[in-house]
């Protein structure tokens, strides 16, 4: 329930979802024009550099999940809402992830186009930006929750969670540099699923403490 | 709503005690709230009313002392509308984050008349004023099936038609056995024992 009102909130302001991909598409024709447009070099960078550009586009987001409900009174509701905060808190996470990070997997062939990613490793690049971003989106919340209260938290969140979105930056660069070299996958797509895993059992958890310090404050 | 006994204990504060900067609002604060009770808090600007409502609804759970106890999940009205600005008044209501899809078309009709905001279901939020924001989560009044109501200041940006009708609510509320506690700086106008709680050198009566 909660999970459909979040995404049609965000299906009525198209550009708040347009915006993270624009950013993305953007970062990406800046590339070839810093580095040159040598078709090896670009390939060579062109798996870090899509999970990179997911990161933070991810991030750039991150802040606005929660911002708006705490502006107009809603988080207050949803603390004092029946249902378990956790359950509410995955489903705002969830809805987030769907139309961020889900809707970039979608669209990553197109980038990886533009940057001569070989063609075997984007169905891997797809994969490992939906497993990596849905993490994102977890681990994202629970910075978001934090700095919900303060008026500039954009800056603070980066400082927060940055470092721990690293180790998905490295499974998911290593997932998909695997796949260029052909190398097996399995494992990397693995770990970053042990990683999803993790983040759905307790992300959602530091989330709603930090929701209710921010509203306590 | 259950028919409860009157004289159920809703929610219970013990020795309650808040400071904020360094001034004492309230200290060593003890009451109960049973079922068909009606309380108003008074008290200045600054007095504490809304940090005591916040506390009672478990809002604020630090920065105190002493206890409180709530028997359910109290409804609680704050300052904010918690009103969706890109949804109608229909979908804030059946969409609205505590509840959860539990009402039918017709309630939140009903609820949206009550208020009056008929004509205006389908509206989007945005195109309301702040006054018929309020009444959108005011409806939740006549909607909701919990027993003890938190008002904070509900007849803010509401005209008098208004304010009589919610009223009325609230009286016929505390009739039913649920209980409300209201801060308001305008007299209730029920026909029903108010128990006032001035914070003003926090006295009882």
């Amino acid at each position: 329930m909660l999970l459909r009102r979040q995404l049609s909130l965000a299906i009525r302001r198209p550009i708040e979802i347009g915006n993270p991909l624009v950013f993305f598409a953007i970062v990406v024709a800046l590339f070839p024009l810093g580095i040159g447009p040598a078709s090896e070099q670009l390939a060579m960078i062109a798996p870090g550099a899509i999970w990179i550009i997911a990161l933070l586009s991810s991030l750039l987001t991150s802040d606005s999940v929660f911002r708006s409900d705490f502006d107009d009174g809603s988080l207050e509701q949803l603390l004092l809402a029946p249902q378990p905060l956790y359950l509410s808190v995955l489903a705002y996470l969830c809805a987030h992830w769907v139309v961020t990070g889900l809707l970039l997997a979608l669209v990553s062939p197109v980038f990886a186009l533009m940057l001569n990613l070989p063609a075997e490793a984007v169905g891997t690049l797809m994969v490992s930006l939906a497993l990596g971003t849905a993490v994102l989106s977890l681990v994202g919340g629970i910075g978001a929750a934090l700095t919900v209260g303060l008026k500039r938290g954009g800056m603070l969140i980066s400082l927060l969670i940055l470092p721990l979105y690293i180790p998905v930056l490295i499974f998911g660069t290593a997932a998909v540099q695997a796949a260029v070299s052909g190398a097996p996958v399995g494992p990397f797509l693995a770990l970053l699923g042990a990683m999803l895993s993790l983040a759905i059992a307790l992300g959602p958890l530091a989330t709603a403490a930090g929701l209710r310090i921010s509203i306590d404050a | 709503m259950t028919d409860s006994a009157v004289g159920e204990s809703l929610a219970e504060v013990k020795d309650l005690g808040l400071a904020r900067g360094g001034r004492v609002l309230f200290e060593s604060l003890s009451f109960a709230i049973r079922a068909g009770e009606l309380w108003q808090l008074e008290g200045g600007n600054g007095a504490g009313k809304t940090s005591l409502l916040r506390i009672l609804a478990g809002l604020s759970r630090y920065g105190f002392d002493g206890l409180v106890s709530r028997a359910e999940v109290p409804l609680y009205v704050g300052h904010q509308a918690a009103v969706k600005g890109l949804f109608s008044a229909r979908e804030n209501l059946s969409w609205h984050v505590s509840g959860g899809c539990v009402f039918a078309d017709e309630q939140i009709e009903q609820a949206l008349q009550r208020v009056g905001l008929c004509g205006f279901e389908d509206t989007p939020s945005h195109a309301l004023s702040a006054g018929q924001h309020r009444r959108v989560n005011l409806a939740r009044l006549f909607l909701s099936e919990a027993r003890l109501w938190l008002l904070d200041e509900p007849f803010t940006a509401i005209d008098a038609a208004g304010v009589s009708e919610l009223q009325e609510r609230i009286g016929g509320h505390v009739a039913r056995g649920g209980a409300v506690v209201v801060t308001s700086h305008q007299p209730l106008h029920v026909d029903h024992t108010v128990h006032h709680l001035s914070l003003d050198g926090a006295r009882i009566s």
